[in-house]
């Protein structure tokens, strides 16, 4: 298994990944972001009380295909996406990154993430909890076919609204 | 002419004027936030739970309901409980779980012990206690009252108040439209909970959970996104909105839309948002509700949605999904919102996951329209810390039309709620 990871990606590969994508995020580059994504990616918000579930059956704070994900893109980018706008300030820190496996073509990662956001008239709010990736390699590139971030917070609501992308 | 009223009132209606204000200090003030705890939650029906939340004996789910720590539960017996969690001898949560199965309600103050009806099991020392401790007097308190309309539990803290059934009286019309979309007559609650907090008054929720005048301002990146998928949400010249829906008054202080549907439905009116893939499958549903239900009827359930009010703190949406969401204020200017999915329990895989896509296109905290709703609703409560200079809320949309012919997007429905609200904050102060 170490020899087929290390064969495959190494953690420094990965964590530029992460890196990159939290800098696009942060900076609003939302068109730059879904560059990093499969063609036939996901992205899914899982509520607290059910973290590891299927959105199929459970009901999700978001749970995007590929096409709603685009389109998320286009609501986000529209000055009348009310929730942001102004757009919220963002800092994101990633930490603990480690591959956790690789199955076929498919390299699974994860990473913890603490969110800071700042927006209009508003306290701050800490988004904490952690990452879970499959990527993918596709034409050299490493790229996300699947990120579903895992709020920590016991009591959601305190939150917000997750207008922006986690 | 002053189209605005003068004066502190909270309610300002002026038929002769045809004119409707709400002040703004309602929405504001600790002090009626105060009277509201006392004189509307604490004597109206408010939602706890539905009965499919809570399957098996034993399962419980804790929650607050009008801000008291309640255990929702089924005991051994199966009968659905709602207990106040709060230990007899000195008051700590005896449930600290949100969810579970329970064999017992454990105290680890000092381990007293509850069976999932309520009644205390045991006491560790009970000898200490003189001839007249009554074990049969000392159990966990049952919400004062408990009913239930097909499978909805409310509480109500007032001994004397109606029952529920005459409370709801005619929502339970829109109520039973909600669940014909099942071919049992059951709906489940599905799995996962939607919780989030918003920085406004919790009657600004009431209004805009019903309000459809906000849709083409507040909700059009949502418009685009239907658009962009190929459905058709333009307004025909002279509309405001897609189709021409009504707001109905269902007595009691309980409102709801009634709307022609363009938005699809998972039972059952395909768009294309469903892929040509559902196709079969949504006129297979929509088959079964005719040959239930008659033509008519079904048409009824699949062809119209309606957002359903029931006073004073929960919302039925059936809408792009159905959800079920129900709010408490924790200060004038801050509501607590949970908020779940609700779906027919016959549901195949396919359909319960175009139902729960459906449900968060629109819905909830990462939806495409919910999180506008709060930036509206906090950008209102913002607004009213000059409710001195600018007091009045204006909800007279409509009122110059006759009560039948008063459109969703007028405010006919949404003063309903408001003349409710007043009465009982007059009556009961």
């Amino acid at each position: 298994m170490n020899e087929l990871l290390a064969s495959t990606v190494s953690r420094a590969e990965v964590e530029d990944l992460f890196y990159l994508e939290a800098d696009l995020l942060d900076s609003w580059r939302l068109d730059d972001w879904l560059e990093l994504l499969t063609d036939d990616a996901a992205y899914y918000v899982p509520p607290n009380d059910k973290p590891d579930a299927d959105a199929r059956y459970t009901l999700f704070t978001i749970a995007d295909d590929i096409v709603r994900l685009r389109e998320r893109v286009i609501r986000l980018k529209d000055p009348n996406c009310h929730a942001e706008y102004p757009l919220s300030r963002t800092r994101r820190m990633i930490g603990n990154v480690r591959i956790t496996g690789v199955d076929g073509d498919v390299i699974s990662a994860a990473a913890n993430f603490i969110i800071h956001r700042y927006r209009h008239n508003d306290l701050d709010r800490v988004f904490v909890g952690h990452y879970r990736y499959n990527l993918k390699r596709q034409g050299g590139r490493l790229k996300i076919a699947e990120r579903r971030a895992i709020l920590d917070a016991q009591q959601l609501g305190l939150l917000g609204s997750v207008s922006f992308i986690l | 002419m002053n189209y605005q009223p003068s004066g502190h009132d909270f309610v300002v209606e002026n038929p002769d004027a045809k004119t409707f204000f709400v002040n703004r200090e309602v929405f504001v003030s600790d002090d009626v936030f105060e009277r509201e705890k006392r004189t509307i939650f604490d004597r109206c029906w408010v939602y706890v739970g539905h009965a499919s939340e809570i399957k098996n004996p034993g399962d419980f789910k804790t929650r607050p309901v009008a801000g008291r720590p309640i255990i929702f539960c089924r005991d051994r017996e199966g009968t659905v409980r709602a207990l106040i969690n709060c230990c007899r001898h000195r008051g700590a949560l005896v449930c600290r779980e949100r969810e579970g199965n329970a064999r017992q309600f454990y105290c680890m103050y000092h381990g007293w012990t509850y069976h999932p009806d309520g009644r205390l099991k045991s006491v560790p020392g009970e000898d200490a206690y003189g001839e007249a401790f009554d074990k049969s007097e000392m159990g966990l308190v049952p919400v004062p009252r408990l009913e239930a309309y097909r499978d909805f539990y409310f509480a109500n803290f007032d001994r004397e108040a109606v029952d529920l059934d005459s409370y709801l009286g005619k929502a339970k019309d829109y109520i039973d439209l909600v669940i014909d979309q099942s071919p049992s007559g059951k709906m489940q609650i599905i799995s996962g909970t939607q919780e989030y907090d918003i920085r406004a008054n919790w009657k600004l929720l009431v209004e805009n959970s019903v309000d459809d005048y906000h849709l083409i301002s507040t909700h059009s990146t949502w418009l685009n996104y239907m658009r962009n998928s190929g459905v058709n949400v333009t307004p025909p010249k002279g509309e405001l909105l897609p189709t021409r829906g009504f707001g109905r008054d269902l007595g009691n202080g309980h409102l709801t839309t009634d709307n022609p549907n363009y938005r699809g439905r998972p039972v059952a009116k395909w768009i294309s948002v469903y892929g040509e893939d559902a196709k079969a499958d949504i006129d297979a549903l929509r088959n079964e509700l005719v040959e239930r239900l008659g033509s008519a009827r079904a048409a009824r359930v699949a062809d119209t949605n309606r957002n359903l009010a029931i006073f004073p703190n929960l919302v039925i949406n059936d809408g792009s999904s159905v959800t079920v969401r129900h709010f408490y204020p924790v200060a004038p200017d801050r509501m607590h919102v949970t908020a779940w999915a609700l779906g027919p329990v016959e549901e195949t895989e396919a359909q319960r996951a175009r139902r729960l896509h459906a449900f968060l296109t629109f819905y909830g905290p990462g939806g495409f329209a919910t999180p506008d709703d709060v930036a509206a609703l906090e950008a209102a409560q913002l607004g009213f810390a000059a409710w001195r200079e600018v007091p009045w809320s204006d909800l007279s949309r409509g009122m110059a039309k006759a009560g039948d012919q008063q459109l969703a997007t007028d405010e006919g429905h949404l003063r309903v709620f408001w003349r409710k609200w007043n009465e009982l904050m007059e009556t009961r102060a």
